[in-house]
Formats: structure tokens, C-alpha cells, sequence
């Protein structure tokens, strides 16, 4: 048992790229020097071992061992944070196991949103924040301009700032000294009933899920029976870990310690990020603060392009969920698509995830229908709908009013590039609230935007228009009414059920003639005229016509070839199996995706 | 069965900018006359193989890039090399493909072709005038079109084609209609009609990707095919595969037994072949030995039809000369790849090919060849195109309807 005076649990905060994971790194490898070389060894094979099973270290929560300059052996718990916005609730509930937290800041590029975010969610659990200004070995470095910022921005004293590089190996030990000196160390009652708050967990093939936790009182052994309080599940624990860095199996842990258990769980939704494990014999009578369900923000269907790999999408879209609590699908049916699932997940780049990894690791071809987000419709009824997908909205006449999401954006940038982004924020449908200058030099820009304008191409034009400068944070603040209407498509004459999305009553004439110009280049001529139409109830909004297919023939024969013009022919057929025929129209994959990138394209 | 024999001579003056054939430009005499000693080589190893020397050649064809940049001794020597070798039957169809530009006007190289056994000759003429021949990258003018064609006559070409394009950059059909009555006039056998195709990896890509390259509106094109047809068909010319018009009596026959799918020996660099393998040739070809009646293929014996003399397969030489001849200078023949052809792959490449025809797939020949009907075989795909209009059946055949013509893709690619 470790004395908590010699704990400190602390995390990194850090812009993506700005060397969170080689700082970690070097830490690791600067306290490994100082222990027994098996010791060593012994972390790098748990390490081969853990990526020879192919198990994700999703969280690369660490143990060292530091001896200090004053004589006495500390354990440094090191917690990771995954760093995108879709994740800021887990954030949080890494953020609230720690004391402390390295504030890592680019010597050349400054802070970033999300950087800042972060801090304000670390300041506001308390956290001692030591700033790191690393890659202070870089040419364009300004160590000293980074600083002011720190202090003018988030109020934070510089003083105790180092100066790293962790690339070169400077400012490890500064670094590890700081945490020890400034990082407090836990506190809580190891005799009190069992209170420990889940951060991160994964599935395991052989063990079930491992639960990754902080304890904040009590004490937890091997063999123990477990309940998690939001879920009210019971498990005995298997077995009990550290992170050295890989799992390294303990007999007890208690208040103040990190560390990880498997108790042959079965499913990861009965382990919930931000949960309180307490013990079935003897429970704590309240949870630990701070515990929210994961709620899906969107929501897209998937549908597999052929159509007997339904089963095989089902069972990889379970095999992810067993990983990932966050991730909701129930199935659903459409006309133009046939079975597939609507999913729903935390944002985009979440979506994105999934979705890659339903191609690559599971080697499905998808269908996404365009994204949306769930909208609160109120009946003239009385009733209140929550729409998921927008096959399922109301007919306008019984809608009283419709509700949104909307997100509070905080966008860092250059003062050059103010203008262009105010624009593209107005032109979402945002509203400003503030602008902050950081320096003479950037800005903090406050917008309040519908969740649904930032869902396509948001991100790109963000970074388009700023060249790259930019960067951006949001939160969901809630929902406000908003004034929107369901925009059908009509293919040759009927509606295309996957084609339906919701719009802004303002936006509908403007996207619906994007739209069709875009369907009349991605879907291909027929032999018979095809007319695309986009109208908001029975109100045509825009029309185009893909005219007839008129030639379509290879014109020579040459010097025997025979192999290369069946080739030519098979990959043409092979390209309109990939195509969902609705009535008689072919219609190609991309066209279901082809609202996300209207915006850009029009004239 | 008769075969065919087509023979690749890979060189150009100048590479034109829609070209994706296997031609290179800048090649000198020596190189040239190493390149007809390896054909010769090729030939020599051919001789020695049964597939093609108990068999009856009935067409040869020379074609490129450009056989008349090889000077005409050369060319004497590829033509005398087959007749030495081969079973060349005494009708046989030999075409000789020529640029008007590299036609010298006293003919010579003619002669010399003629007297070593060419009679059919194709000009690639393309158009008359001169501006569309300047931005394809033709070397000739109109007049040096006129001037090889008489030179052809005088060396006693009786048979003479014309290859002519339509649907090029700038091109109106005015132009294309002059361009086929001029050509009409020079009295030709043949006449080949290829609408521009624009294939990836040619200048003309990358000029059309970039919007340098402007092609003329579909109905254009569309005038131009069925004027150039109509005004064909009223000279007499029947219009016998989608792109191809000759006098009775005329049709390229060695193209024909492309389009029936019959098999041929190709020679030279990149040349394709289709022929029933009876003696393994690299990797390909048939039974290794003591596999002969059976064969265990993925765990299970499967059995190959009794009796077969060898499995068919088409392949196809190494692309570039120089790995060309290498490979005969080693003295092994320079197969670069192949494909087995097996009853379902050639069952679909009968129809698609025997479909660029107009009289097209005959049901008692395909019958004869493969023991089920056309219906048998493509029912479902049959009726469908036929409802679609883009095939019909007349006089026990089926064939493409003058919309099909246009749209032969879409019926050919039905069955593969």
C-alpha cells in the first residue's frame, strides 16, 4: 500500500500535435531509467504482449515510480484524456481523477480552443495546472509570448512554467518535479465504504471488460463483490491492476490510487464513463458526483450495399457498441435503401470513426445517409416528438413549433481572419455573442450556432478560410426554437425516402437547388430522361434534368484485345451494382452523402 | 479452323496526342531491323509449336503504330517470314497499316510489301482538313493522303481501307461530311469510322480533364455518325460493325474473326493471342504432366473435359520492345501474362464482340459452338435489352437495333 502522501495523479492537456504523446513518452522512460532494469523489461514486454492480442490501449493511463529530490519515492499516476470534442464528457470524468494537470502549450503556435477548453473544465474540478511550454527547441519558438498568453488569457501564474522540449529530453526532471512539489497529493478515508469514479474502460477478449478508475475513498481487493451504482450491476473482481504501463496485477488499491480491475463483464454498457463503483457488501450511500448518460447527438443511416450483408453489419455494429457505450443503432428500414440501421453517435468525428471502422476491420460496404440531429417537434396536439430521422417527421400541419440544438462555439484565431470567419458563422445561421482579444494578435470569438450547421463542412471552412489558423470548440447548450421544414427529393417523380433531409425553411430554396444540380452530376444518364426535383411539402423548390443517355459505345477494336475490353465492360457493370436502384433510376452511393457537400460547391 | 496472325510494329514518327496504343516514337533504322529480326525469332519458336503450324493462316495483318516507317526490305522480310513458316493459305487476306506521311511517293516500300505478299492496305487518314490533322498530331496532310493512296494503286493494291474519325475537337459535321466524300473519292474498299475516344494517360486527357479540349456537342457527333452513314450506305459501302463500312465483298476478314472470337497469333510487342495451348508456354497452358484427366483444384477433384486437347487462353506479349527482345534473344517466347478462357468466359466474349456486328450473333452458330441456345444462356438479359430496345432478334439472329448501336455498351456489358 502506497502512502498517499506519495501519490499524485495528474493528466496532460494538450492541443493535438502540440507533443502530448511524446511528452508522455519521455516521462515514462525518464522514470523507467531511474528504476531496477527488470523492471524496465518487464514494461516493455507487457507492452508487445498487449499489442500482439491486438487490445487498443485506449487510454494510456501510466504508473511511475519517481524518486524525487528530496529523497522519497513518489508513484506518479499519469491519466489520459482523449482530446476531441465528441469526448469532452469523458474528459471531464478523466479530469476529475486527477489533482493535477500539465498544461501543454506550442512554444510557436500558442493556445488553441479546445486547449482552452480543456483548462477552464480543469480549473473548474480544481486541478493544480503547471504549464508546459514545450518544442522550445524549434526555430519559430516565442516561449515568452506563450507565457504572456497563458497569464492574459487563462489568469494562470507563469512563474512555475517550464521551459521542455520533448522531443530533445529538456525539462523531464523539471517536469516531474513540479508534480511533486505543486500537484496535491489525494486525499479520502481508506476505511470509508467504496467510492471509485470510472473513466475509460475497453473490451478484452479474454477478460471481459476492464474498467479503468480512480478511487476516492475505501479500498478495493481481489475477489470483492462490486456494484456499479447508475447500472446497479454486481460482479466479483477478478483481478486488479496498475499501469506499468501495461496492466500489472495488485492484490488491493485504495482511496487515492489509479488503477484498472476485470470482473468477466460482458457488455461495456454496463460500464458507464463517469459511474461509481462501490462495494455490494457494504456500499457508499451516495455516487460520486457528475455522472450523465452518454447522449447521441447524431444520427445517420447506415445501410450495407449488398443487401445480404445486413446480418454481417448487425454483428459489427455490436461488436463496437461492446467497446464503445456511446455508439446507438436500432434498425430501420427504407424504401430507396432497404435494411440498415439508424445510428446515433456523440458528433461527427465519432461517426467518422465508426464508419471507418465498419469498412476496414469488418470490410462492409456503407451506404450513409446524410447526418442529422435530433430535433424536438412540438404538436399542435400538445405532444412533443423527438425526431431521430427525418422519415419520421410530423405532417407540417400538426407541427406547432420545432426545437434544435445549439452549440456555444469558441473559435481562436488570428485577428486576420475574423472577417471571413464572422461571415461563415452568419451564414450558419449564428448568432455572436463576444470576442476576446488573447493578444494583440488573436481572438477568442464566441458564436451561438445550431448544431446542425456545423455537422457537414463546418470544420473545413473553418480551416479553408483561416488557412488553417483557426481553431475550434463547441458545447451543447440546449435547444431553441427554430423555424424548420422536411426537404424531400423527387427522382423521376417519387420521393426518395434517403434523400429526405431537414433544412431551415430560409435555406430550403437555396440547398434544395444545390442539391439537384449536385444529384444531376452524380447520378447517372439513363435512357429515359430523369427529372430531380427538391420541394418542402407539395411546393417544388428546384428542378433539373439529367438528359437521356444518347451514346454509350466503345468505338474501336484493336489488335485483338479482347481481355481489356471485357475488363472495361466489367468494371462499367460492377460500377451500377454498387448503385441502389430506386423505381428505375440507378442511383449511386455518393449522391446519399451529396447534402454535406452542397454548400461548397455552389455557384 | 483457320487462324489469323497479327503482327505489331511498334513505332511512330510521332506519337499523336488521342493515341494509347503500344507505339514509341523515335526509333532509328538499326533499332528497327532488330526489332524485325526478334519478330522472325518469335516466329522461329511459333514454327516449332503445334498450336499454330499444322493450322491454316487465312488472314495476316501488320498492324502498329506505323509498318510503313519500317523501309519496305524490311517489311518484304516480316510478310516472307510468315509465308516461310506458316501454312498461309493461298486467298489469305495480308493487310499492311500505313501512314500517308511515311508513304514515299515513288511507292517503294509499297511495291516491296506487295511483292512479298500484302494485298489490303489501311491509311490512317483521320480527316481532311487540316486543322483537325494539325491538333490530333497527324504528320500528313490531305494531299499526301491522295498522293498514298495512288501510290498503293500503282503498286497493285486492289483493296484498300481508309480509317477516318469523327467527333474530334473542332471538328463540325460539314467537315466530316467533306471529309467522307473526299474520301469516297479516292475510291477505297473499305472505310473505317471511329468516333474519338479520349483514353486516360494520352495528352487529349489530360487537355480534356483541364478544359483545353473541347469535343463537339453530343448532337454534333451524333449527326456526324448518322450522316457519315448515310452517305456511306448510299455509296454503295455496307455498314457491317459499329464502326466499320466496306463494298460487298470487302469486309476486313481478319477483324472478323476477332469480332466471331476465333483465334489468332499475335507477334510482337504487347501482341495479344487466343489460341488452345497444347504444350504448357511459361506459366500457362495445359495439363502439367500426369494431371491430365483430372485435376485437383482447391482440395476437390474436378474433372476436365475428356478428350480437350488443351485448355484456351488468351495472352499477351511484353509491352515494351526492348524487354521484347530481350526475351527472344534469350530464346524463349515473350509472354508477358494470360487468362484461361473458360466456357463461361467464352460464351461472353461470342456475344459481346459477335454484338459489334450488325448482322450479329447467329443462335445456330452459337448453338453449334456450345451445345445451348442464346436464350439458354442469356434469357433473362435478352429480354430485359430487348425491352430496353436495344436488341432485336432477325433472321435467327440476334443484333443490335440502330439504338443499340449507339448504345453498345450497354448490351455488350450484359454478359460479362
Amino acid at each position: 500500500m502506497v502512502d498517499q502522501k506519495h501519490i499524485r495523479n495528474f493528466c496532460i492537456i494538450a492541443h493535438i500535435d502540440h507533443g502530448k504523446s511524446t511528452l508522455a513518452d519521455r516521462l515514462i522512460e525518464y522514470t523507467g531509467l531511474l528504476t531496477k532494469r527488470e523492471m524496465t523489461d518487464q514494461v516493455l514486454d507487457n507492452m508487445d504482449l498487449e499489442r500482439e492480442r491486438g487490445i487498443t490501449i485506449k487510454a494510456q493511463s501510466v504508473r511511475m515510480d519517481y524518486v524525487a529530490d528530496d529523497g522519497e519515492q513518489y508513484v506518479l499516476n499519469l491519466i489520459d484524456t482523449p482530446g476531441h470534442v465528441d469526448f469532452t464528457y469523458e474528459v471531464s470524468r478523466a479530469l476529475a481523477g486527477c489533482e493535477g494537470a500539465l498544461l501543454v502549450v506550442d512554444a510557436s503556435q500558442g493556445i488553441e480552443a479546445q486547449t482552452l477548453a480543456n483548462v477552464y473544465m480543469a480549473l473548474e474540478h480544481d486541478l493544480e495546472i503547471i504549464p508546459v511550454i514545450n518544442k522550445i527547441d524549434l526555430p519559430a519558438a516565442d516561449p515568452e509570448k506563450v507565457k504572456k498568453e497563458i497569464e492574459e488569457v487563462i489568469g494562470l501564474d507563469t512563474s512555475i512554467a517550464i521551459m521542455a522540449s520533448a522531443k530533445t529530453g529538456i525539462g523531464m526532471k523539471e517536469i516531474l518535479e513540479a508534480v511533486v512539489n505543486f500537484v496535491p497529493p489525494p486525499e479520502g478515508d481508506r476505511r470509508a465504504p467504496l467510492r471509485a469514479l470510472i473513466y475509460d474502460s475497453y473490451y478484452d477478449s479474454y477478460k471481459g471488460v476492464i474498467t479503468y478508475f480512480r478511487i476516492f475513498e475505501g479500498t478495493v481487493r481481489k475477489g470483492d463483490r462490486i456494484r456499479f451504482m447508475a447500472t446497479g450491476k454486481e460482479f466479483i473482481v477478478d483481478d486488479l491492476y496498475v499501469f506499468r504501463p501495461g496492466l500489472t496485477p495488485v492484490e488491493e488499491l485504495s482511496a487515492g490510487e489509479v488503477g484498472a480491475l476485470a470482473a468477466t463483464i460482458k457488455e461495456v454498457k454496463n460500464v458507464r464513463v463517469g459511474d461509481t463503483i462501490t462495494l455490494a457488501e457494504n456500499p457508499a450511500s451516495e455516487p460520486l458526483p457528475g455522472y450523465r448518460r452518454a447522449t447521441p447527438m447524431v444520427f445517420t443511416g447506415l445501410y450495407p450495399v449488398e443487401t445480404n450483408d445486413y446480418g454481417r453489419l448487425r454483428d459489427a455494429l455490436e461488436k463496437l457498441q461492446l467497446n464503445d457505450a456511446s455508439l446507438s443503432f436500432e434498425p430501420e428500414t427504407s424504401e430507396a435503401l432497404g435494411f440498415g440501421f439508424r445510428c446515433g453517435f456523440l458528433g461527427l468525428l465519432h461517426m467518422d470513426v465508426i464508419q471507418e471502422r465498419l469498412e476496414r476491420e469488418f470490410d462492409l460496404a456503407l451506404i450513409t445517409t446524410a447526418p442529422n440531429v435530433v430535433y424536438r417537434v412540438n404538436l399542435t396536439s400538445g405532444e412533443q416528438m423527438t425526431i431521430e430521422n427525418p422519415a419520421n417527421w410530423p405532417d407540417p400541419s400538426k407541427i406547432e413549433s420545432v426545437e434544435e440544438p445549439v452549440v456555444r462555439a469558441s473559435i481562436i484565431t488570428p485577428t486576420d481572419y475574423v472577417g471571413p470567419l464572422m461571415e461563415l458563422c452568419q451564414d450558419r445561421r449564428g448568432t455572436f455573442l463576444n470576442m476576446e482579444y488573447l493578444n494583440e494578435k488573436r481572438v477568442n470569438l464566441h458564436y451561438r450556432l445550431p448544431l446542425s450547421e456545423i455537422m457537414y463542412d463546418f470544420f473545413d471552412q473553418l480551416k479553408t478560410r483561416s488557412r488553417g489558423y483557426a481553431s475550434f470548440d463547441y458545447e451543447v447548450t440546449g435547444y431553441e426554437p427554430a423555424d424548420m421544414v422536411k426537404m424531400d427529393i423527387l427522382v423521376h417523380g417519387q420521393p426518395v425516402d434517403a434523400l429526405s433531409c431537414i433544412v431551415h425553411r430560409e435555406k430550403a430554396q437555396k440547398l434544395g437547388r444545390a442539391l439537384v444540380q449536385k444529384l444531376r452530376k452524380l447520378i447517372p444518364r439513363h435512357l429515359f430522361e430523369v427529372p430531380i426535383q427538391a420541394a418542402v411539402g407539395n411546393k417544388i423548390l428546384a428542378r433539373e434534368n439529367i438528359a437521356p443517355l444518347r451514346k454509350d459505345v466503345l468505338a474501336k477494336c484493336y489488335g485483338g484485345d479482347v481481355t481489356r475490353k471485357r475488363k472495361l465492360l466489367e468494371k462499367q457493370k460492377e460500377g451500377k451494382k454498387r448503385m441502389k436502384a430506386v423505381g428505375s433510376v440507378e442511383i449511386p452511393q455518393e449522391a446519399f452523402m451529396a447534402v454535406l457537400s452542397t454548400d461548397a460547391d455552389e455557384d | 479452323m483457320p487462324i489469323g496472325i497479327y503482327v505489331h510494329i511498334p513505332f511512330c514518327q510521332r506519337k499523336c496526342g488521342y493515341c494509347d496504343f503500344n507505339s514509341h516514337a523515335g526509333s532509328d533504322r538499326a533499332e528497327q531491323a532488330r526489332y524485325v529480326d526478334a519478330l522472325l525469332r518469335e516466329m522461329d519458336l511459333w514454327a516449332a509449336r503445334p498450336e499454330v503450324a499444322g493450322e491454316q493462316v487465312s488472314t495476316v495483318y501488320v498492324g502498329g503504330g506505323t509498318p510503313t516507317l519500317l523501309e519496305g526490305e524490311q517489311l518484304a522480310r516480316v510478310l516472307t517470314g510468315i509465308r516461310q513458316r506458316f501454312a498461309l493459305a493461298s486467298d489469305a487476306e495480308v493487310t499492311v497499316e500505313g501512314n500517308p506521311g511515311t508513304v514515299d511517293v515513288e511507292g517503294e516500300k509499297l511495291h516491296q510489301a506487295a511483292a512479298a505478299g500484302a494485298n489490303r492496305i489501311s491509311l490512317g487518314v483521320q480527316a481532311r482538313q487540316r486543322h483537325l490533322l494539325e491538333r490530333l498530331g497527324r504528320i500528313h496532310d490531305a494531299r499526301q493522303v491522295e498522293e498514298a493512296v495512288a501510290a498503293a494503286r500503282r503498286a497493285g493494291f486492289a483493296n484498300i481501307n481508309l480509317d477516318l474519325m469523327y467527333g474530334l475537337p473542332g471538328q463540325t459535321p460539314a467537315d466530316f461530311r467533306e471529309t467522307i466524300d473526299w474520301a469516297l473519292a479516292l475510291g477505297p474498299t473499305h472505310i473505317s469510322a471511329y468516333s474519338l475516344i479520349i483514353e486516360e494517360g494520352t495528352p487529349f486527357y489530360h487537355d480534356y480533364q483541364s478544359g483545353r479540349l473541347r469535343l463537339p456537342e453530343e448532337e454534333a457527333e451524333e449527326r456526324m455518325f448518322l450522316e457519315g452513314k448515310a452517305r456511306l450506305e448510299a455509296a454503295g459501302f455496307e455498314h457491317y460493325e459499329v464502326s466499320n463500312y466496306a463494298r460487298p465483298g470487302f469486309r476486313c476478314r481478319h477483324n472478323l474473326l476477332y469480332w466471331r472470337n476465333e483465334h489468332y497469333l499475335g507477334l510482337g510487342c504487347g501482341a495479344h493471342s487466343f489460341l488452345r495451348l497444347a504444350a504448357p508456354l511459361g506459366n500457362l497452358g495445359p495439363p502439367r504432366p500426369g494431371l491430365t484427366a483430372s485435376r485437383v483444384q482447391g482440395g476437390s477433384e474436378v474433372e476436365t473435359t475428356p478428350g480437350a486437347p488443351g485448355q484456351q487462353y488468351r495472352f499477351w506479349n511484353l509491352k515494351h520492345p526492348g524487354t521484347y527482345r530481350a526475351a527472344l534473344e534469350r530464346g524463349v517466347l515473350p509472354v508477358e501474362a494470360g487468362e484461361p478462357i473458360d466456357r463461361r468466359h467464352e460464351m461472353a466474349e461470342t456475344m459481346f464482340m459477335g454484338l459489334r456486328l450488325l448482322e450479329g450473333v447467329s443462335d445456330a452458330r452459337f448453338s453449334a459452338r456450345f451445345g445451348l441456345s442464346v436464350r439458354a444462356a442469356y434469357g433473362a438479359e435478352v429480354d430485359r435489352l430487348e425491352r430496353q430496345g436495344l436488341v432485336e432478334w432477325k433472321d435467327g439472329a440476334l443484333r443490335l437495333t440502330p439504338r443499340g448501336l449507339r448504345l453498345g455498351n450497354l448490351v455488350w456489358e450484359a454478359f460479362v
